[in-house]
Protein backbone atom coordinates (compact mmCIF):
# COMPACT_ATOMS: atom_id res chain seq x y z
CA UNK A 1 0.00 0.00 0.00
CA UNK A 2 1.25 3.87 -1.05
CA UNK A 3 -0.21 6.94 -1.00
CA UNK A 4 -1.10 8.60 -4.44
CA UNK A 5 -1.90 11.72 -5.28
CA UNK A 6 -2.76 12.85 -9.33
CA UNK A 7 -2.43 16.59 -8.94
CA UNK A 8 -3.44 19.08 -12.21
CA UNK A 9 -3.30 22.30 -12.78
CA UNK A 10 -7.34 22.67 -12.09
CA UNK A 11 -7.30 20.62 -8.41
CA UNK A 12 -6.23 17.69 -6.93
CA UNK A 13 -8.10 14.71 -8.98
CA UNK A 14 -7.05 11.84 -6.73
CA UNK A 15 -5.44 11.62 -3.30
CA UNK A 16 -5.33 8.24 -1.76
CA UNK A 17 -3.80 4.63 -1.13
CA UNK A 18 -3.70 2.38 -3.72
CA UNK A 19 -2.11 -1.11 -3.94
CA UNK A 20 -0.75 -0.98 -7.37
CA UNK A 21 -0.25 1.72 -10.34
CA UNK A 22 0.75 1.60 -14.23
CA UNK A 23 2.18 4.76 -15.29
CA UNK A 24 2.75 6.02 -18.73
CA UNK A 25 6.64 6.92 -18.37
CA UNK A 26 7.89 8.94 -21.13
CA UNK A 27 10.09 5.72 -21.94
CA UNK A 28 7.22 2.96 -21.40
CA UNK A 29 4.52 2.23 -19.07
CA UNK A 30 5.38 1.02 -16.00
CA UNK A 31 4.53 -0.64 -12.99
CA UNK A 32 4.59 0.75 -9.44
CA UNK A 33 4.64 -1.03 -6.33
CA UNK A 34 4.62 -0.38 -2.37
CA UNK A 35 8.33 0.07 -1.63
CA UNK A 36 9.30 1.09 -4.88
CA UNK A 37 12.63 2.78 -4.77
CA UNK A 38 12.76 6.78 -5.20
CA UNK A 39 12.33 7.24 -8.97
CA UNK A 40 11.07 10.67 -10.94
CA UNK A 41 9.96 10.42 -14.81
CA UNK A 42 8.52 12.36 -17.54
CA UNK A 43 5.07 11.64 -18.27
CA UNK A 44 3.70 10.99 -21.61
CA UNK A 45 -0.35 10.85 -22.47
CA UNK A 46 -1.67 7.45 -21.82
CA UNK A 47 -3.37 4.92 -19.89
CA UNK A 48 -3.09 4.52 -16.14
CA UNK A 49 -4.36 2.30 -14.43
CA UNK A 50 -5.12 2.51 -10.60
CA UNK A 51 -5.73 -0.97 -8.34
CA UNK A 52 -7.04 0.41 -5.13
CA UNK A 53 -6.89 -1.52 -1.39
CA UNK A 54 -9.64 -3.91 -2.52
CA UNK A 55 -8.03 -4.81 -5.89
CA UNK A 56 -10.17 -2.40 -7.90
CA UNK A 57 -8.90 -1.38 -11.05
CA UNK A 58 -9.71 2.19 -12.39
CA UNK A 59 -8.47 3.23 -15.70
CA UNK A 60 -7.47 7.11 -16.32
CA UNK A 61 -6.90 8.52 -19.29
CA UNK A 62 -3.68 11.54 -18.58
CA UNK A 63 -1.72 13.86 -20.52
CA UNK A 64 1.65 15.49 -20.20
CA UNK A 65 3.41 15.52 -17.13
CA UNK A 66 6.00 14.24 -14.21
CA UNK A 67 6.00 11.05 -11.93
CA UNK A 68 7.64 10.90 -8.72
CA UNK A 69 7.81 8.24 -6.32
CA UNK A 70 10.38 7.97 -2.85
CA UNK A 71 9.22 6.59 0.72
CA UNK A 72 5.65 5.24 -0.46
CA UNK A 73 4.23 8.51 -1.47
CA UNK A 74 3.86 8.86 -5.18
CA UNK A 75 2.95 12.17 -6.76
CA UNK A 76 1.51 12.21 -10.51
CA UNK A 77 1.23 15.72 -11.59
CA UNK A 78 0.07 15.84 -15.05
CA UNK A 79 -2.12 18.84 -17.46
CA UNK A 80 -5.25 16.66 -17.32
CA UNK A 81 -6.59 13.18 -16.09
CA UNK A 82 -9.88 12.20 -16.58
CA UNK A 83 -11.38 9.18 -15.26
CA UNK A 84 -12.42 6.29 -17.96
CA UNK A 85 -16.32 6.81 -17.62
CA UNK A 86 -16.06 10.70 -18.10
CA UNK A 87 -14.32 10.74 -20.91
CA UNK A 88 -16.56 11.95 -23.44
CA UNK A 89 -15.74 10.39 -26.89
CA UNK A 90 -17.32 13.23 -29.57
CA UNK A 91 -15.29 15.69 -27.54
CA UNK A 92 -12.14 13.86 -28.40
CA UNK A 93 -13.31 13.00 -31.79
CA UNK A 94 -13.37 16.68 -32.20
CA UNK A 95 -10.08 18.05 -30.95
CA UNK A 96 -8.47 15.37 -32.83
CA UNK A 97 -9.98 16.70 -36.58
CA UNK A 98 -9.28 19.89 -35.47
CA UNK A 99 -5.50 19.55 -34.55
CA UNK A 100 -5.65 17.66 -37.52
CA UNK A 101 -6.38 20.25 -39.57
CA UNK A 102 -4.12 22.76 -37.89
CA UNK A 103 -1.44 20.93 -38.51
CA UNK A 104 -2.05 20.16 -42.38
CA UNK A 105 -2.51 24.10 -42.83
CA UNK A 106 0.74 24.77 -41.95
CA UNK A 107 0.19 28.36 -41.48
CA UNK A 108 2.63 30.65 -39.33
CA UNK A 109 0.71 31.93 -36.53
CA UNK A 110 -0.12 28.10 -35.28
CA UNK A 111 1.64 26.82 -32.43
CA UNK A 112 3.05 23.28 -34.60
CA UNK A 113 3.96 21.90 -30.75
CA UNK A 114 1.15 22.92 -29.32
CA UNK A 115 -1.33 21.53 -31.96
CA UNK A 116 0.61 18.09 -31.73
CA UNK A 117 0.45 17.64 -28.11
CA UNK A 118 -3.20 18.35 -28.78
CA UNK A 119 -3.44 15.85 -31.42
CA UNK A 120 -1.37 13.17 -28.85
CA UNK A 121 -3.81 13.88 -25.93
CA UNK A 122 -7.09 13.36 -28.73
CA UNK A 123 -5.87 10.35 -29.61
CA UNK A 124 -4.51 9.06 -26.21
CA UNK A 125 -8.28 9.07 -25.64
CA UNK A 126 -9.81 7.71 -28.07
CA UNK A 127 -6.79 4.97 -28.12
CA UNK A 128 -8.23 4.19 -24.26
CA UNK A 129 -11.86 4.18 -24.97
CA UNK A 130 -11.39 1.81 -27.68
CA UNK A 131 -9.61 -0.38 -25.62
CA UNK A 132 -11.84 -0.73 -23.09
CA UNK A 133 -14.89 -1.53 -25.08
CA UNK A 134 -13.12 -4.35 -27.05
CA UNK B 1 -29.31 75.81 5.50
CA UNK B 2 -30.47 74.00 2.50
CA UNK B 3 -34.01 74.08 1.14
CA UNK B 4 -36.08 70.52 1.61
CA UNK B 5 -36.21 70.36 -2.71
CA UNK B 6 -32.31 70.22 -2.12
CA UNK B 7 -31.86 67.56 1.09
CA UNK B 8 -34.41 65.30 -1.20
CA UNK B 9 -32.46 65.28 -3.93
CA UNK B 10 -29.56 64.25 -2.25
CA UNK B 11 -31.41 61.23 -0.50
CA UNK B 12 -32.52 59.83 -3.93
CA UNK B 13 -29.04 59.79 -5.24
CA UNK B 14 -27.31 58.52 -1.89
CA UNK B 15 -30.27 56.06 -2.25
CA UNK B 16 -28.99 55.16 -6.05
CA UNK B 17 -25.29 55.23 -5.39
CA UNK B 18 -26.41 52.62 -2.14
CA UNK B 19 -27.56 50.27 -4.62
CA UNK B 20 -24.81 50.19 -6.59
CA UNK B 21 -22.57 49.68 -4.59
CA UNK B 22 -24.18 47.05 -2.86
CA UNK B 23 -24.64 45.30 -6.34
CA UNK B 24 -20.68 45.62 -6.63
CA UNK B 25 -19.98 44.46 -3.39
CA UNK B 26 -22.05 41.13 -4.17
CA UNK B 27 -20.66 40.72 -7.30
CA UNK B 28 -17.18 40.73 -6.06
CA UNK B 29 -18.36 38.51 -3.57
CA UNK B 30 -18.91 36.06 -5.97
CA UNK B 31 -16.06 36.66 -8.37
CA UNK B 32 -13.97 36.15 -5.19
CA UNK B 33 -15.24 32.66 -4.39
CA UNK B 34 -14.63 31.50 -7.96
CA UNK B 35 -11.22 33.31 -7.43
CA UNK B 36 -10.29 31.84 -4.07
CA UNK B 37 -11.47 28.45 -5.03
CA UNK B 38 -8.71 29.10 -8.49
CA UNK B 39 -6.37 29.91 -5.91
CA UNK B 40 -6.13 26.94 -3.90
CA UNK B 41 -6.43 24.58 -6.78
CA UNK B 42 -3.35 25.58 -8.28
CA UNK B 43 -1.13 26.23 -5.55
CA UNK B 44 -1.05 22.34 -5.07
CA UNK B 45 0.26 21.99 -8.34
CA UNK B 46 2.69 24.44 -8.16
CA UNK B 47 4.05 23.30 -4.67
CA UNK B 48 4.11 19.74 -6.40
CA UNK B 49 6.68 21.28 -8.80
CA UNK B 50 8.81 23.17 -6.88
CA UNK B 51 8.96 20.12 -5.10
CA UNK B 52 10.17 17.98 -7.96
CA UNK B 53 12.08 20.87 -9.26
CA UNK B 54 13.95 20.90 -6.27
CA UNK B 55 14.35 17.00 -6.23
CA UNK B 56 15.65 16.96 -9.57
CA UNK B 57 17.90 19.45 -8.45
CA UNK B 58 19.29 17.88 -4.94
CA UNK B 59 20.11 14.48 -7.11
CA UNK B 60 21.23 15.55 -10.47
CA UNK B 61 24.96 15.33 -9.87
CA UNK B 62 26.29 17.64 -12.58
CA UNK B 63 25.53 21.37 -13.36
CA UNK B 64 21.88 21.76 -14.25
CA UNK B 65 21.76 24.11 -16.93
CA UNK B 66 19.22 24.73 -19.38
CA UNK B 67 18.44 28.39 -20.58
CA UNK B 68 16.26 29.51 -18.50
CA UNK B 69 18.67 29.36 -15.76
CA UNK B 70 20.94 31.66 -17.27
CA UNK B 71 22.25 34.17 -15.67
CA UNK B 72 23.59 37.01 -17.62
CA UNK B 73 25.05 40.43 -17.20
CA UNK B 74 22.05 42.56 -16.59
CA UNK B 75 21.99 44.86 -19.60
CA UNK B 76 18.10 44.91 -19.63
CA UNK B 77 15.30 44.33 -17.02
CA UNK B 78 11.92 44.06 -17.39
CA UNK B 79 9.30 45.01 -15.25
CA UNK B 80 5.68 43.20 -15.27
CA UNK B 81 3.38 44.45 -13.16
CA UNK B 82 -0.45 42.95 -13.01
CA UNK B 83 -2.86 45.42 -12.35
CA UNK B 84 -6.42 45.03 -12.19
CA UNK B 85 -8.74 45.76 -15.28
CA UNK B 86 -11.01 48.54 -13.57
CA UNK B 87 -11.27 50.42 -10.09
CA UNK B 88 -13.27 50.93 -7.60
CA UNK B 89 -11.03 48.65 -5.55
CA UNK B 90 -9.76 50.88 -2.76
CA UNK B 91 -5.97 50.91 -2.90
CA UNK B 92 -5.66 48.22 -4.72
CA UNK B 93 -3.95 49.26 -7.79
CA UNK B 94 -2.16 52.53 -5.87
CA UNK B 95 -0.57 50.37 -3.78
CA UNK B 96 0.76 48.34 -6.66
CA UNK B 97 1.91 51.21 -9.05
CA UNK B 98 3.69 52.78 -5.77
CA UNK B 99 5.65 49.53 -5.15
CA UNK B 100 6.48 49.67 -9.43
CA UNK B 101 7.79 53.11 -9.09
CA UNK B 102 10.21 52.24 -5.93
CA UNK B 103 11.70 49.81 -8.15
CA UNK B 104 11.65 51.41 -10.82
CA UNK B 105 13.07 54.99 -9.19
CA UNK B 106 16.76 55.80 -10.27
CA UNK B 107 16.55 53.40 -12.93
CA UNK B 108 18.21 54.33 -16.38
CA UNK B 109 14.99 54.45 -19.02
CA UNK B 110 17.29 53.02 -21.78
CA UNK B 111 18.00 49.61 -19.26
CA UNK B 112 14.26 48.84 -18.48
CA UNK B 113 10.89 47.80 -19.97
CA UNK B 114 7.57 47.85 -18.67
CA UNK B 115 4.86 44.56 -19.74
CA UNK B 116 1.89 45.19 -17.98
CA UNK B 117 -0.63 43.46 -17.34
CA UNK B 118 -4.67 44.80 -16.25
CA UNK B 119 -5.16 48.14 -17.92
CA UNK B 120 -4.55 50.13 -14.41
CA UNK B 121 -1.16 49.90 -14.53
CA UNK B 122 -1.46 50.59 -18.15
CA UNK B 123 -3.79 53.60 -18.26
CA UNK B 124 -0.80 54.98 -15.22
CA UNK B 125 2.38 54.29 -17.39
CA UNK B 126 1.20 55.11 -21.32
CA UNK B 127 1.91 58.74 -21.19
CA UNK B 128 5.33 57.67 -18.79
CA UNK B 129 8.88 58.11 -19.48
CA UNK B 130 9.20 53.96 -19.40
CA UNK B 131 8.83 52.03 -22.69
CA UNK B 132 6.15 49.18 -22.87
CA UNK B 133 7.07 46.15 -24.30
CA UNK B 134 3.67 44.71 -23.94
CA UNK B 135 0.40 44.82 -22.50
CA UNK B 136 -2.40 42.53 -22.27
CA UNK B 137 -5.75 43.53 -20.37
CA UNK B 138 -9.31 42.65 -20.56
CA UNK B 139 -9.16 39.92 -18.15
CA UNK B 140 -12.74 40.96 -16.79
CA UNK B 141 -10.59 39.55 -13.64
CA UNK B 142 -10.95 35.58 -15.12
CA UNK B 143 -8.13 33.47 -15.40
CA UNK B 144 -7.68 32.10 -18.87
CA UNK B 145 -5.04 29.36 -19.32
CA UNK B 146 -4.58 30.33 -23.48
CA UNK B 147 -3.87 34.18 -22.09
CA UNK B 148 -1.52 33.11 -19.54
CA UNK B 149 0.20 30.87 -22.14
CA UNK B 150 0.84 33.67 -24.24
CA UNK B 151 2.28 36.26 -21.83
CA UNK B 152 4.58 33.40 -20.62
CA UNK B 153 5.48 32.63 -24.21
CA UNK B 154 6.09 36.30 -25.25
CA UNK B 155 8.29 36.58 -21.98
CA UNK B 156 10.39 33.41 -22.19
CA UNK B 157 10.63 34.71 -25.91
CA UNK B 158 11.84 37.86 -25.20
CA UNK B 159 14.36 36.40 -22.86
CA UNK B 160 15.65 33.97 -24.76
CA UNK B 161 16.11 35.96 -27.63
CA UNK B 162 18.23 37.84 -25.29
CA UNK B 163 16.10 40.95 -25.86
CA UNK B 164 15.84 41.27 -21.83
CA UNK B 165 18.40 39.49 -18.74
CA UNK B 166 15.75 39.73 -15.88
CA UNK B 167 12.27 39.58 -15.77
CA UNK B 168 10.52 40.86 -12.52
CA UNK B 169 6.99 40.58 -11.42
CA UNK B 170 5.16 42.84 -9.43
CA UNK B 171 1.94 41.33 -7.91
CA UNK B 172 -0.42 40.96 -4.74
CA UNK B 173 0.01 37.50 -2.83
CA UNK B 174 -3.65 36.46 -1.78
CA UNK B 175 -3.63 36.08 2.17
CA UNK B 176 -7.35 36.20 2.86
CA UNK B 177 -10.01 38.18 1.84
CA UNK B 178 -8.77 41.38 3.28
CA UNK B 179 -5.34 40.86 2.97
CA UNK B 180 -3.25 40.46 0.34
CA UNK B 181 0.64 41.18 0.15
CA UNK B 182 2.47 43.38 -2.41
CA UNK B 183 5.35 40.98 -3.72
CA UNK B 184 8.04 41.60 -6.16
CA UNK B 185 9.49 37.85 -7.11
CA UNK B 186 12.00 36.96 -10.16
CA UNK B 187 10.48 35.17 -12.90
CA UNK B 188 13.54 34.83 -15.11
CA UNK B 189 16.06 33.61 -15.19
CA UNK B 190 14.60 30.55 -12.94
CA UNK B 191 16.23 30.76 -9.71
CA UNK B 192 18.44 27.64 -9.03
CA UNK B 193 16.88 25.57 -6.14
CA UNK B 194 19.20 25.71 -3.19
CA UNK B 195 20.56 22.05 -2.71
CA UNK B 196 22.59 21.92 0.98
CA UNK B 197 24.85 19.26 2.02
CA UNK B 198 22.04 17.09 3.93
CA UNK B 199 19.44 17.67 1.36
CA UNK B 200 21.89 16.47 -1.28
CA UNK B 201 22.25 12.68 -0.03
CA UNK B 202 19.23 12.34 1.58
CA UNK B 203 17.07 10.40 -1.45
CA UNK B 204 18.77 8.33 -4.05
CA UNK B 205 16.10 9.08 -7.40
CA UNK B 206 15.97 6.85 -10.25
CA UNK B 207 15.58 9.53 -13.66
CA UNK B 208 13.99 8.13 -16.77
CA UNK B 209 15.26 9.68 -18.62
CA UNK B 210 18.39 11.75 -17.54
CA UNK B 211 17.36 15.24 -15.29
CA UNK B 212 18.35 17.14 -18.06
CA UNK B 213 15.69 15.96 -20.16
CA UNK B 214 13.62 16.12 -17.31
CA UNK B 215 14.42 19.52 -16.73
CA UNK B 216 14.00 20.53 -20.33
CA UNK B 217 10.17 19.25 -20.05
CA UNK B 218 9.77 20.59 -16.50
CA UNK B 219 11.11 24.13 -17.16
CA UNK B 220 8.68 25.52 -19.65
CA UNK B 221 5.88 23.84 -17.26
CA UNK B 222 7.37 25.51 -13.72
CA UNK B 223 7.07 29.17 -16.02
CA UNK B 224 3.57 28.45 -16.62
CA UNK B 225 2.57 27.17 -13.93
CA UNK B 226 4.42 30.28 -11.60
CA UNK B 227 2.60 32.59 -14.42
CA UNK B 228 -1.02 31.33 -13.27
CA UNK B 229 -0.37 31.00 -9.60
CA UNK B 230 0.58 34.99 -9.79
CA UNK B 231 -2.30 35.87 -12.26
CA UNK B 232 -4.77 33.52 -9.87
CA UNK B 233 -3.50 35.68 -6.67
CA UNK B 234 -3.80 38.61 -8.21
CA UNK B 235 -7.27 38.47 -9.17
CA UNK B 236 -8.32 36.97 -5.64
CA UNK B 237 -6.58 39.86 -3.48
CA UNK B 238 -8.18 42.40 -6.29
CA UNK B 239 -11.76 40.75 -5.74
CA UNK B 240 -11.40 40.65 -2.12
CA UNK B 241 -10.09 44.44 -1.71
CA UNK B 242 -13.31 45.30 -4.41
CA UNK B 243 -15.64 43.57 -1.63
CA UNK B 244 -14.10 45.32 1.41
CA UNK B 245 -14.15 48.70 -0.59
CA UNK B 246 -17.85 48.30 -1.89
CA UNK B 247 -18.77 47.19 1.56
CA UNK B 248 -17.11 50.26 3.21
CA UNK B 249 -19.06 52.31 0.68
CA UNK B 250 -22.60 50.69 1.30
CA UNK B 251 -22.12 51.35 5.05
CA UNK B 252 -21.28 55.06 4.43
CA UNK B 253 -23.91 55.80 2.37
CA UNK B 254 -26.81 54.13 4.52
CA UNK B 255 -24.87 56.79 7.43
CA UNK B 256 -25.24 59.28 4.77
CA UNK B 257 -28.99 58.59 4.72
CA UNK B 258 -29.65 58.38 8.00
CA UNK B 259 -27.69 62.12 8.63
CA UNK B 260 -29.48 62.97 5.72
CA UNK B 261 -32.86 62.19 6.32
CA UNK B 262 -32.51 63.48 9.77
CA UNK B 263 -31.60 66.98 8.21
CA UNK B 264 -34.79 66.33 6.03
CA UNK B 265 -36.95 65.88 8.89
CA UNK B 266 -35.84 68.81 10.91
CA UNK B 267 -36.69 71.00 8.07
CA UNK B 268 -39.76 70.14 6.96
CA UNK B 269 -40.84 70.32 10.76
CA UNK B 270 -38.93 73.91 10.24
CA UNK B 271 -40.72 74.92 7.58
CA UNK B 272 -44.90 73.53 9.51
CA UNK B 273 -43.72 75.78 12.40
CA UNK B 274 -42.95 78.45 10.36
CA UNK B 275 -45.88 78.32 8.58
CA UNK B 276 -47.97 78.01 11.28
CA UNK B 277 -46.54 80.65 13.07
CA UNK B 278 -47.59 82.93 9.96
CA UNK B 279 -50.96 81.69 10.27
CA UNK B 280 -51.03 82.23 13.90
CA UNK B 281 -49.78 86.02 13.34
CA UNK B 282 -51.94 86.79 10.29
CA UNK B 283 -55.20 85.64 12.11
CA UNK B 284 -54.20 87.39 15.28
CA UNK B 285 -53.58 90.51 13.05
CA UNK B 286 -56.76 90.61 11.76
CA UNK B 287 -58.63 90.40 14.98
CA UNK B 288 -57.33 93.00 16.50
Amino acid sequence: MFTLSIVTPEKIYFEGEVSSIIVPGSQGYLGVLTDHAPLITAVNPGKLTVKDKSGKEFILAVSFGFFEISSNHATLLVDSAEHLPDINPDRARQSLERAKQRLAEHRPEIDSGRAQRSLERARNRLRILREMKG
Amino acid sequence: MPTLRDVKKRIRSVISTRQITKAMEMVSAAKLRRAQARVMQVRPYSEKMTQILESLAAASTGELSHPYFEKREVKKQTLVLITSDRGMCGSFNANLIRRAQEWLAGKDKDKVELVLIGKKGYDFYKRREWPIAGKFMDWSGNLDYGRARDIVEFLTGRFLKKETDEIVIIYTMFISTVRYKLTTVRYLPVEKPKVDEIQHGRIEYIFEPSPENIFTELLPRYALTKMMTSLADSFASEHGTRMIAMGAATKNAGEMIDTLTLQYNKARQAAITKELLEIVSGAEALRS
